[in-house]
């Protein structure tokens, strides 16, 4: 079309899609409250449903993260650094390959926890959500440090969620050493592999966290800027 | 001159032809950004468009006018020959609105002004003489090419920068929006009033000393503040739809803003680029009135009329359909972006339509968005297409003087009858 030059320099932000990406992300993340919820009622349907459903989103995340990807020609020029954007999608991007790591270690292995971590271990799972929900509530603010021109006020304030997002993933922390602490006191009841795993289990869970808070330190690099 | 009659009616023809050109496909450029954030609807875009490209272009016009009748050739070499003039700028205009023609319809982005004046500097070179081209006069038009887009582009920046300061990176964006806006809405009316003051209203038969055109561009500057600032009373601030994005109260009172700067935008588009049609017209004019290649004499107002007239045909009838489409293409600039790259380019546009340069509206916005983007303003600018706007004109300079040499000399082998040269 005539004149439609000057609307092809516009090109298509990345901000959109990579908050899109990580809302997709948390919703599968959030999957493993359920999910969790049926293992521990011995829900054997329930698991299977929920596991299918943490697959199912993690491919669709998979899907944006490529689609994103091929958005972003080199020739763009954008107040974020193309490497950053393509990093923080990563990070996002292995958040959501830990909640499937975990869902399908128990699933794989049939796996049940002891009785007395239940309450615990949920707290866990509860707790990663929560680091997801933080991280996915700083990549919004994206739009507004754009908007703000990546203003002082601007910056504080995502430096605020940030820092809240650090003490959450230190509280996951503490959770997985008494989790640990509680198998530990358990170890001679277990089948010997069946301890390991659940070891297992306890570590990629407290890896979501882990990675929910890299997707927030990824940014914070792209502010330092 | 034996065919005067014909010579002014091709000169009308070709002169509402590009007119009408520029009011179909340059025009949008110069509105799109504001529908595109959605600060205009399309209805009132067009009408904007309509009301201020004719009144830039009848009441600025002029400078513009007369450099590209008279600027650009020097015509006392064809002092015996006015005839050669004619068939020049006739070619010209043909040439130049076949090649925007061509061009737009295989989506490729030129300039009018650099079509203009590629076919005059052709034509005369080829035609008559290489020493019958102003070579300073078309060097610094040159320049400006490449200097009004830096320019536009520094303002811009500034101008984001200081609305980033003042209002955008502040506690109470909102409230201090309220504030400084009206003072930005001021700039707009000032700067426009001024210039046109200053350099355009002689023609309309007003002639005021300096001091009184600040005076007067002052008192335009508070006349339309006081309509800004009525128009910012009225709206009105939902703190819910601050939900998802905080800035959506702001950005509404920046489309006020917008407002203005997109009529400012069309005020300098239509001063600067009405030239491009009429131009010429004036030149052929003059020639078959007087009979000889008059330097002298007075721009008449009713071309001027012509060119605003031609402009406004071609927004209605053709134009509003590539505003529409451009607008909706532009979706990632918001107000209170867009207003800064409009104020940024008006301005420089305006300015140099005072100076009488001819510059192209296109490339001034286009620098004027970078410069927002240099200030990390804008989500993702693509700088492949920036940069074949940017060099279009390498190729739209020999285009336009190569079908202006061939029109040329075509219209001389019809209609000549003089002593050869």
């Amino acid at each position: 079309m005539s004149g439609s030059y000057l609307s092809g320099i516009f090109g298509s932000s990345p901000v959109k899609p990579l908050q899109e990406h990580m809302e997709k992300v948390v919703s599968c993340v959030c999957e493993l409250v359920p999910f969790t919820q049926a293992v521990l009622n011995r829900d054997q349907q329930g698991r299977i449903t929920h596991h299918q459903n943490i697959v199912d989103m993690e491919h669709e995340a998979d899907a944006l993260k490529k689609e994103l990807r091929l958005r972003l020609p080199s020739s763009l020029f954008m107040p974020i650094d193309r490497r950053d954007v393509l990093e923080v999608l990563t990070m996002q991007d292995l958040v959501a390959g830990g909640a499937r790591d975990v869902a399908g270690l128990i699933i794989g292995r049939n796996m049940r926890l002891p009785d007395s971590m239940a309450a615990g271990y949920k707290a866990l799972v509860q707790r990663c959500v929560d680091a997801c929900t933080q991280a996915h509530i700083v990549i919004r603010e994206l739009d507004e440090l754009i908007e703000t021109g990546f203003g002082k006020i601007e910056r504080v304030r995502v430096g605020g969620l940030l820092c809240e997002l650090d003490d959450i993933e230190q509280d996951t922390d503490e959770q997985q050493v008494v989790l640990r602490n509680e198998l530990f006191m358990l170890e001679d009841e277990l089948h010997p592999v069946h301890i390991m795993f659940i070891y297992k289990v306890i570590e990629n869970t407290g890896g979501i966290a882990d990675r929910a808070q890299r997707v927030g330190s990824r940014l914070q690099l792209m502010l330092a800027r | 001159m034996e065919f005067s009659l014909w010579y002014l009616g091709l000169a009308a023809v070709f002169g509402l032809f590009m007119a009408w050109g520029i009011g179909a496909n340059d025009v949008a450029n110069a509105m799109a950004t504001s529908v595109g954030s959605r600060a205009l609807t399309i209805k009132q875009a067009i009408l904007v468009a309509a009301v201020f490209e004719f009144t830039g272009a009848f009441l600025a016009g002029g400078q513009v006018t007369s450099t590209i009748r008279k600027g650009i050739i020097d015509a006392s070499q064809v002092a015996d020959n006015p005839e050669l003039l004619v068939f020049g700028m006739l070619a010209a205009l043909l040439a130049a609105a076949c090649w925007l023609l061509i061009a737009s319809r295989k989506g490729w982005p030129v300039s009018t002004t650099h079509s203009i004046v590629g076919a005059i500097v052709g034509f005369a070179a080829v035609g008559i003489g290489v020493e019958s081209v102003h070579w300073a006069e078309v060097g610094t038009i040159a320049a400006s090419w490449v200097v009004s887009p830096v320019v536009s582009g520094f303002l811009a920046f500034f101008i984001f920068m200081s609305v980033q300061k003042l209002i955008l990176s502040t506690d109470d964006p909102l409230k201090n929006a309220r504030k400084y806006v009206p003072f930005y809405i001021f700039a707009v009316g000032f700067i426009l009033a001024l210039v046109t003051v200053l350099k355009g209203l002689k023609h309309v038969g007003l002639d005021l000393s300096t001091t009184q055109s600040v005076m007067v561009a002052f008192a335009s500057g508070v006349v339309t503040m006081t309509i800004g600032i009525i128009a910012i009373k009225r709206i009105k601030t939902e703190p819910f739809e601050d939900a998802d994005f905080r800035f959506t109260n702001v950005e509404k009172i920046f489309g006020i803003l917008m407002v203005f700067t997109a009529c400012g935008m069309a005020f300098a588009h239509g001063s600067n680029d009405v030239a491009n049609a009429v131009g010429p017209v004036a030149a052929i004019v003059s020639i078959v009135k007087t009979g000889v290649v008059a330097q002298k004499s007075a721009l008449a107002t009713w071309i001027l009329l012509l060119g605003g007239v031609g402009i406004v045909l071609g927004l209605a009838t053709y134009g509003w359909r590539v505003i529409r489409t451009v607008g909706r293409n532009i979706t990632e600039l918001t107000p209170s972006r867009g207003f800064a790259a409009e104020l940024a380019a008006a301005s420089t546009v305006v300015i140099a339509s005072g100076t009488g340069i001819p510059v192209s509206t296109t490339h001034t916005l286009v620098g004027a968005v970078l410069g927002v983007g240099i200030a990390r303003g804008i989500g993702a600018l693509n700088l492949r297409v920036v940069r074949n706007i940017m060099l279009s004109w390498v190729i739209t300079l020999p285009a336009g003087g190569i079908l202006a040499i061939l029109f040329f000399f075509l219209l001389k082998g019809i209609f000549y009858s003089g002593p050869g040269i």
